[in-house]
């Protein structure tokens, strides 16, 4: 049991300080633009909550957000799954184990822009290997640069591709920590492999799988580098997602008011559906 | 070979493709890339790695990045340590909240939050700093290290810390000498996770440096740019940003595999 201490308060101040400097100050940047309309650099005019009436009465900002929430719906349900089903089937011991978790860690740690970037090339239709393949061998009619649905083909797995190792890291761990004895008593019980995945292993991962799926959420809901360096929210306005909308708001055309707006709404948004994931996924264990 | 695993062997591939993409194309010259596809470089050419290995805006760039990289994983560690063994340990006000709206800080979109940035790091003189980068990306590295670590944390019994205060340790002691080296997987993976994050992200790096602190991620997209497009040179300096990360996870392999297994993380 955890003993009460009003003291610990100073072990966790060094942390509450860097990250309230990171993020309380800048919030309240965004709070004064999101209210003012900017006229170069020093004059701002009271604005009151123009903008944020402006921008929900918008179909463009609607728009975003219905192809925003789609990208995380389609992540979240291609790479839980995907990376579940790849932990259970990864070796438990041996050599294999530091060597399969070395390369499925590879695609997390290049940098953002150098992904899309190499996306973007890894599909062109004439020098690319992926678009060469399927419009010169297949003969499948694939062109990310024309076609919205291969646009959005594209991002996904460039996205699965990119980050589906997290969910296999964090499932692979959750795995791994369940000890023997209860494999051994599932089969002295003569449980079939689904129950055992059922009442043992996906009880046993909840905790990690609650960090991998807040943690995909949250970077998938605030996804900007990769998508824009591929397509640049192209072609048409068919992958633009919530966040490239608000940089090209922002940088673009300048409207600081609406887009400092824009992203608190934003912003909202992403808290309230992480909490709930939060909540539902942690509800059991603070009974 | 068992038949189930079949399903990494595909996963590993389908992985690798890409990435063997980009080191094939960094041996080739510009124009092979963009004169039509070939699996492998006809003319093969090591003038892309020469160019960034002697000019100074390119290895600059490295040592940029792996300089507030390995500041931030310093910082966010060791701040981190405390927060987390009060959040394992103890119960005090508003805890519960503190914790979730530490993860918060991970949904502000940096985006649009990029430019109060610059501000803020300009009005505080730190523009264009390893530090400021360092100090930017701890905005999302030390809730996760916090996370992290406090899952390793609640794994050790507490039996430990009150046989270490029977024992007559004082609290410092105690935390370095007995507590540290029975969770160092944790940090292991904490540090690999503040490493990953903080080596790929850009915008706010980007965003905080013009010259001295560049990150050699920027400098591919500018280089691109003024030089025509230099794809060759860009795969090649690509293929080199993998190298330190996968230097990093060599050495916490055995972390990863073995020491997620320990905490509930």
């Amino acid at each position: 049991m955890k003993t009460v201490n009003q003291k610990a308060w100073f072990f966790v101040l060094p942390v509450l300080l860097l990250v309230a400097f990171n993020a309380l100050i800048p919030m309240m940047t965004v709070v004064n633009y999101s209210v003012q309309e900017t006229f170069g650099n020093n004059l701002f005019l009271w604005e009151g909550l123009t903008w944020f009436e402006q921008l929900l009465t918008e179909e463009r900002f609607y728009k975003a957000l219905g192809r925003q929430f789609m990208f995380t719906g389609l992540i979240l349900a291609i790479e839980v799954p995907l990376g579940i089903a790849i932990a259970l089937s990864m070796p438990r011991q041996g050599i294999w184990v530091p060597v399969c978790l070395i390369l499925m860690a590879l695609p997390m740690l290049i940098p953002w822009n150098v992904v899309g970037a190499m996306w973007n090339i890894f599909t062109l239709p004439d020098i690319g290997l992926l678009g060469y393949f399927l419009n010169n061998v297949l003969g499948i009619n694939y062109d990310m640069t024309q076609d919205p649905i291969a646009a959005w083909v594209t991002i996904i797995t460039m996205d699965v591709w990119h980050w589906t190792s997290l969910v296999v890291l964090l499932a692979y761990a959750g795995l791994v920590s369940i000890p023997d004895a209860y494999y051994q008593a599932a089969k002295i019980d003569g449980a079939s492999n689904w129950s055992v995945f059922r009442f043992i292993q996906l009880p046993k991962m909840k905790p990690v799988l609650t960090i991998a799926i807040l943690l995909r959420f949250m970077d998938s809901f605030n996804i900007y580098t990769e998508p824009f360096v591929l397509t640049g929210g192209g072609p048409g306005n068919s992958t633009t997602l919530l966040s490239i909308d608000l940089v090209k708001r922002a940088l673009g055309q300048f409207d600081l008011g609406p887009a400092a707006a824009m992203s608190l709404i934003y912003f909202a948004i992403t808290l309230l559906v992480s909490w709930l994931f939060y909540t539902l996924m942690t509800k059991d264990d603070l009974n | 070979m068992k038949k189930r695993s079949i399903v990494p062997i595909i996963y590993i591939l389908f992985l690798l493709l890409p990435i063997y993409w980009l080191v094939a194309m960094s041996f080739k010259t510009t124009n092979e890339i963009l004169g039509g596809f070939s699996l492998f470089p006809q003319t093969f050419t090591l003038e892309n790695y020469r160019v960034i290995f002697t000019d100074p805006t390119w290895y600059w760039g490295y040592i940029n990045s792996i300089s507030y990289v390995t500041l931030n994983t310093v910082i966010s560690i060791t701040v981190a340590l405390p927060a987390a063994y009060a959040f394992s340990r103890y119960r005090f006000l508003g805890d519960k909240q503190l914790f979730f709206w530490l993860l918060t800080n991970r949904m502000a979109p940096a985006a649009v939050f990029a430019l109060p940035f610059f501000q803020l790091y300009s009005a505080v003189g730190l523009f264009d700093t390893y530090l400021a980068v360092a100090l930017a990306h701890c905005l999302f590295n030390i809730p996760l290290s916090v996370w992290i670590l406090e899952g390793f944390m609640a794994g050790v019994p507490k039996e430990l810390d009150e046989t270490a205060y029977v024992d007559g340790y004082s609290f410092p002691r105690f935390f370095v000498t007995i507590f540290l080296p029975s969770i160092k997987a944790g940090v292991g993976v904490a540090a690999f996770f503040c490493f990953m994050f903080s080596w790929v992200e850009l915008l706010l790096a980007k965003t905080l440096t013009a010259v001295a602190a560049k990150p050699i991620a920027a400098i591919m997209t500018k280089t691109a740019s003024s030089a025509g497009y230099e794809l060759g040179l860009l795969a090649a300096a690509g293929t080199l940003t993998i190298i330190p990360g996968a230097i990093v996870i060599y050495f916490v392999r055995n972390y990863i595999a073995k020491g997620f297994a320990m905490g509930r993380v």
